[in-house]
């Protein structure tokens, strides 16, 4: 419970709230306490005594009370509901600000999904847990001990049975939570194989049926479901022996009580009505304890959420602001690595820029780039050349500080990227991706992601230079087509093309390609290596890639091999020079790509 | 003695004052979505056509359930008769005997009690999986149009969530209403026969007020939640867009107006989940005031009876007990009533899949023989969406053996060509025949097994390397899959990882490099030993060595079968049979690579850009390195 208690502090300027609820309860409880009694007291000094004024003054009085009690319910349950409610809603707040605040380290260990899950179902498991604490775990021990002292007060000698009882009841119980906790899990990790085959089913649907495959899918999911089926019944009805043991309990309590205090009516130490009144005493205690027992199991369950959500909130971001940031007015834009070692040091081998996990990655700690240095002057074009897996992408994630270095240091105009204030930096650096992310609204909007107060004009030279104007025309509301589930369905290369203008929409002085235009045709990609080339104030330009046709008039092309720089040159020199490149350029020409998808 | 039955039984009947608070109810809780179901009559009957299946569980249920209800009624009866007879009476043999009794009444309600859930487990659970079994069975069977069209997400949370919700009514709601309804008759049945005129004020009080309450709730909670839920939908779109983009937000530095705009989701969502909550946890405290008010109405009321003589010290004691056993199955089923609708809700949700129109084979469908290999396309239109034609009056003719490379700019429609020779989709107009037969005249499996597919994105399951090449013939043996990945190149590197063969693959296979990956389709393939083969050449992310290994494989493999190929390398190409040039959808050249480069048009051009820039880059030329610097 220790990550729960740790996010209470979340529900401190709700402080109020928080406590005036369990007061109120208090009130309610009380009240519900009193009913009893008063039931024992028409019975025994009015029925018995033949009493009328004692019945209908006694019967107002029941009614009085429950009205109180009904009052602080009432009362209870807003401020519970606020408390709880304002609570969820600044801890997604500040989960949520933790999460901006995290670098690409954090992210790529954190991964997406668990991160969703963590924003939603986490943060409701623990919002409701709150509204209950507040509501009812304040209820039932005060029912609880309530309901023992008045049964004491009652008759002493019968509450006795409580002696034999609780702790039978309670060994039992815990062994139920001990027993059907671990069957609850291999649940949840059957449920979990169950998703798991519908999940890729449904991403490998082509294959699937490309394959004929659908009576073996069948099977497949037959068996899981199965699988899943037998724990669950077995998990069930372990569990269902909770409800009728506790009715035993109870029920045994209800024929002692009848058994010794008949007994005791007779010799004449008790009378009918306090009789009664501890039947009802002891069904309430023992319905608490029950009610203790379905809490602890709430309470794991939160827990569990609680260790999550606190995993994120701790986690502090790899990349730090500089203390005294440096602000680039009107960057030039020149790069410049200098002696640049870099590993990622996390737990798992994290994925390079691109998000996608195209090849295996080196084990943690291993140097992913040893001992880069190059410079790229202002409006020059830097190629960077490499197999799969041989650092391109991890170098250019360096420019942006999406990552710092481990050794060495990259500067943009001089400056070390670790001393520039981080907006400036973004606003110098314009990045588009290999797999282009874009969000739902419309087009216009897509590209005007970096700079929202661009102008339409602005926006259309922005499609034009990255060849996306004429297909965005075409489509049926242009540049007002909405994008996403619900959207146009783009190609993989017009998605590709919607990155860059967005790219070069915040006019960055320096400009990341990350094997942005793979899926773009090469005599497209040319087009857009050309439109760049022409801009007035042409960002300087690094260019990830796999095709020699897109880096061959690159004004310095860097052939990367297992994390090193082996040959640096313009394409002739590296020709001549350098046998990787020949071999690279000699195979792509033999095989070469011709038009792209 | 008239009481040979024994028994005081607040049994199911939890502490006295505590009335509907702790059930799971629906409304009560937050997130619990109050959902409208369309047509409930329906839907329900179809339920029960699911659960007809499991008959002798639902017979011996119901059975159980009657059981358990009249034992829960005979114990406060029994307890009314201890106190009055026996009691007051100060009769200690009576007394005993009838301790005895109740004794034995609980003791048989605990045990039906237990059975009764643990057959209810039983028939729930297989229900739900036969509903499972149905949903994913239908999946296999729809068209890839209905994939295309859904998103993942929506369709996983009908096979979790909304499975889940009728789960959760067939095994608890279910034995509720019946108990419920039979706790509730058999209660006011006693009660009257025990004391006719306190019977009808307590029931017409307790009911009468629950109802009212119910009737004045409902429907401003239904609002209420109806808000929170579109509150809730709009935040977590936000979060999911948000945190899947998460790197171009910090790239474009975002992140300010990114968590205003959450920040503003969020306190919508505070303030609409506030209002509706409030307004349901209402229900606790109100519950429990009826609960107490009827209990003043039956002691203020039966005192006075009493006091006149028209009831007895017991019946009251009796009475107290039964005015909660009336309420609270009131109470629990007006709760259900929630959980019952969303449960219809979420099963409406996945019938609505299953009744998609599956992929039909047309009914006089033959099976394939032995298959040639002879490919036809005989002038076929094409359109995903009605009047955007995307293929026009195409043509083609590959004879057994023959490669087609398929060439032309993005969205021109080769990927359509493959989607129709595989029935993914069926042709507008026109027709497609292999060895001189209609392919809709063929049982759409018998075609597919036919066809080998090598497709850019290599999608392998979680499972071995060797299962994953098995995946292209079940029935092969060990050695079989490894004479596959030797041909297709995949061997050494198998050899390479930890397990070899027996290597799991993790989940979009991330521990395997692109390449790599389809190294393995193509062994796949191999292993599938199709007459006719589809190949999408990958375009890029895939280093200069393993590109060769992938080139040779792909050559063993199309040698001796009719290959169509979506070409983007210039070796390819260059030795097929035939080229086709596809541009906006139409065949515009076709011929042999020295052909088409002798009739100067698209292919020519298409050609020159890019061999021009690859072939002849060397310092002189235009293009070359030093025209941008």
């Amino acid at each position: 419970m220790r990550a729960t208690r740790k996010l209470g502090r979340f529900l401190r300027p709700y402080w109020r709230w928080a406590v005036l609820a369990p007061l109120l309860m208090a009130l309610e409880v009380a009240m519900d306490l009193l009913q009893p009694r008063l039931i024992q007291r028409i019975i025994d000094q009015g029925v018995a005594q033949r009493n009328m004024d004692v019945v209908i003054s006694t019967g107002l009085l029941q009614v009085g009370v429950a009205a109180i009690g009904l009052l602080g319910g009432l009362g209870c349950g807003v401020y519970a509901i606020r408390a709880g409610q304002s609570f969820g809603a600044d801890l997604r707040d500040a989960l949520f600000r933790k999460v901006q605040s995290l670098s690409f380290g954090n992210l790529d260990r954190l991964e997406t999904g668990a991160l969703i899950t963590r924003l939603t179902n986490d943060v409701t498991q623990v919002q409701e847990l709150v509204m209950m604490l507040l509501r009812i775990m304040v209820r039932v021990p005060l029912m609880l001990v309530g309901s023992l002292i008045m049964a004491v007060i009652t008759s002493p000698q019968l509450a006795l049975i409580f002696l034999v009882l609780m702790p039978l009841i309670m060994a039992v119980l815990m062994w139920i939570i001990n027993v059907t906790f671990p069957m609850f899990g291999e649940v949840q990790r059957r449920l979990d194989a169950l998703n798991t085959v519908m999940q890729e089913n449904l991403a490998g649907v082509r294959v699937v049926k490309a394959f004929a495959r659908a009576a073996y899918e069948r099977a497949r999911f037959s068996t899981a479901n199965d699988r899943l089926m037998e724990k669950n019944i077995s998990a069930l009805r372990v569990g269902a022996v909770t409800m009728p043991f506790m009715m035993l309990a109870m029920n045994a309590g209800v024929v002692a009580v009848l058994w010794f205090g008949g007994m005791q009516v007779r010799v004449g130490n008790l009378q009918v009505g306090q009789l009664v009144a501890f039947i009802n005493y002891l069904t309430q205690t023992l319905m608490s304890l029950m009610m203790i027992s379905m809490l602890v199991m709430r309470f794991a369950r939160a827990e569990a959420s609680s260790a999550r959500i606190q995993e994120v909130l701790e986690s502090e971001p790899d990349v730090r602001p500089s203390p005294s940031p440096v602000r680039l007015d009107r960057p030039a834009g020149r790069v410049a690595f200098e002696g640049v070692s870099f590993g990622y040091h996390s737990a798992s081998g994290a994925p390079p820029l691109n998000g996608r996990s195209n090849g295996a990655h080196p084990p943690a700690g291993d140097l992913v780039l040893k001992d880069i240095s190059f410079v790229a002057e202002p409006g020059q074009t830097l190629a960077i050349l490499g197999a799969t897996g041989s650092g391109k992408s991890s170098l250019v994630s360096l420019i942006p500080r999406f990552y710092d270095v481990t050794a060495g240091r990259v500067t943009i105009d001089g400056v070390d990227v670790r001393d520039l204030d981080e907006a400036s930096l973004r606003a110098a650096v314009g990045v588009a991706l290999q797999e282009s992310v874009l969000f739902s609204g419309t087009i216009r909007d897509n590209i005007r992601y970096g700079r929202p107060d661009a102008s339409d004009e602005e926006v259309i030279a922005a499609a034009k230079l990255a060849q996306a104007h004429d297909f965005i025309t075409r489509l049926p509301d242009g540049y007002d087509s909405l994008v996403g589930q619900r959207g146009v369905n783009l190609s993989g290369g017009q998605k590709q093309r919607i990155a860059i203008a967005r790219a070069l929409l915040i006019r960055p002085a320096v400009l990341v390609l990350d094997d942005s235009t793979s899926a773009v045709d090469v005599t497209t990609e040319a087009r857009i290596q050309a439109a760049l080339a022409s801009l007035e104030h042409r960002p300087t330009r690094i260019v990830v890639a796999q095709r020699i046709s897109s880096v061959i008039g690159a004004d310095t092309i860097l052939v990367l091999d297992d994390g090193r720089v082996v040959a640096q040159g313009t394409h002739a020199e590296l020709l001549e020079r350098s046998p990787i490149y020949r071999e690279i350029y000699e195979s792509q020409m033999d095989n070469g790509a011709i038009v792209h998808d | 003695m008239t009481e040979r039955r024994g028994g005081h039984t607040p049994t199911a009947d939890p502490p006295p004052v505590m009335g509907g608070r702790f059930g799971p109810g629906p409304r009560g809780m937050p997130g619990g979505t109050v959902e409208k179901a369309r047509d409930m009559r329906a839907t329900l009957r179809r339920l029960w056509g699911y659960l007809r299946h499991q008959r002798g569980a639902l017979i011996a249920a119901v059975v159980l359930v009657v059981a358990t209800s009249g034992l829960s009624i005979l114990g406060p009866y029994l307890l009314g008769l201890a106190i009055d007879r026996y009691l007051i009476a100060a009769d200690l043999d009576g007394l005993a005997r009838i301790c005895a009794l109740m004794a034995v009444t609980y003791v048989f309600l605990s045990a039906l009690t237990w059975l009764q859930t643990y057959v209810m487990a039983g028939a729930a659970q297989r229900t739900v999986r036969d509903i499972r079994n149905d949903l994913f069975g239908r999946l296999q069977a729809l068209p890839l149009r209905f994939f295309d069209q859904r998103a993942h997400g929506d369709l996983m949370s009908r096979l979790t969530n909304d499975v889940e919700n009728v789960n959760q009514v067939l095994a608890d709601g279910v034995v509720q209403i019946i108990s419920g309804v039979l706790t509730m008759v058999g209660v006011a049945a006693v009660m009257l026969a025990l004391n006719t005129p306190l019977a009808v004020v307590s029931i017409v009080a307790i009911s009468g007020m629950t109802l009212s309450l119910n009737r004045w709730l409902t429907p401003r909670m239904r609002s209420g939640f109806r808000a929170q839920q579109a509150a809730l939908g709009r935040l977590n779109g936000i979060i999911e867009e948000t945190i899947t983009g998460q790197r171009v937000v910090k790239a474009y530095h975002r992140e300010p107006v990114v968590i205003a705009q959450f920040g503003e989701a969020n306190r919508e969502l505070r303030e609409s989940a506030t209002r509706a909550q409030v307004l349901a946890g209402f229900i606790g405290p109100l519950m429990n005031a009826v609960g107490n008010l009827s209990l003043a109405v039956v002691a203020g009321v039966g005192g006075w009876m009493a006091v006149q003589d028209l009831a007895t010290v017991g019946t009251i004691a009796s009475f107290i007990t039964y005015a909660r056993q009336f309420n609270r199955p009131l109470n629990e089923l007006a709760n259900l009533y929630g959980a019952i609708q969303s449960a219809v809700a979420g099963a409406e949700r996945v019938f609505a899949v299953i009744d998609e129109p599956p992929e039909t084979d047309a009914p006089e469908a033959r099976p394939l023989g032995k298959v040639r290999g002879e490919v036809v396309f005989d002038d076929v239109c094409f359109s995903y969406v009605p009047g955007v034609p995307v293929l026009k009056h195409v043509s083609l003719r590959a004879a057994p053996g023959e490669t087609v490379a398929l060439v032309g700019p993005t969205g021109a429609g080769k990927t359509t060509i493959v989607n129709l020779l595989t029935r993914f989709y069926d042709v507008d107009s026109g027709r497609i025949t292999i060895d001189g037969q209609d392919i809709r005249q063929i049982a759409r499996d018998d075609l597919r097994r036919q066809l080998g597919i090598v497709l850019q994105d290599t999608y392998l399951f979680s499972g071995t390397v060797m299962d994953n090449i098995r995946y292209g013939r079940l029935d092969a043996t060990d050695e079989e899959v490894i004479a596959a990945a030797k041909l297709a190149n995949a061997d050494q590197f198998i050899h390479r990882l930890p397990q070899g063969y027996q290597t799991l693959l993790s989940e979009r296979a991330s521990n395997l490099s692109q390449g790599q990956r389809q190294l393995l389709a193509i062994a796949r393939a191999l292993l599938a030993d199709p007459k006719i083969l589809i190949l999408d050449e990958a375009t890029s992310s895939v280093d200069t060595r393993t590109e060769q290994h992938i080139q040779e494989a792909m050559l063993r493999l199309m040698a001796g079968r009719t290959s169509f190929v979506i070409a983007h390398r210039l070796s390819t190409i260059r030795e097929a049979d035939q080229i086709l040039v596809i541009n906006h959808g139409e065949v515009v050249e076709r011929g042999t690579h020295a052909e088409l480069q002798a009739a100067q048009g698209m292919y020519a051009r298409l050609y020159a850009s890019q061999f021009e820039r690859v072939a002849a880059p060397v310092p002189a030329t235009p293009t070359s390195a030093t025209s941008n610097s």
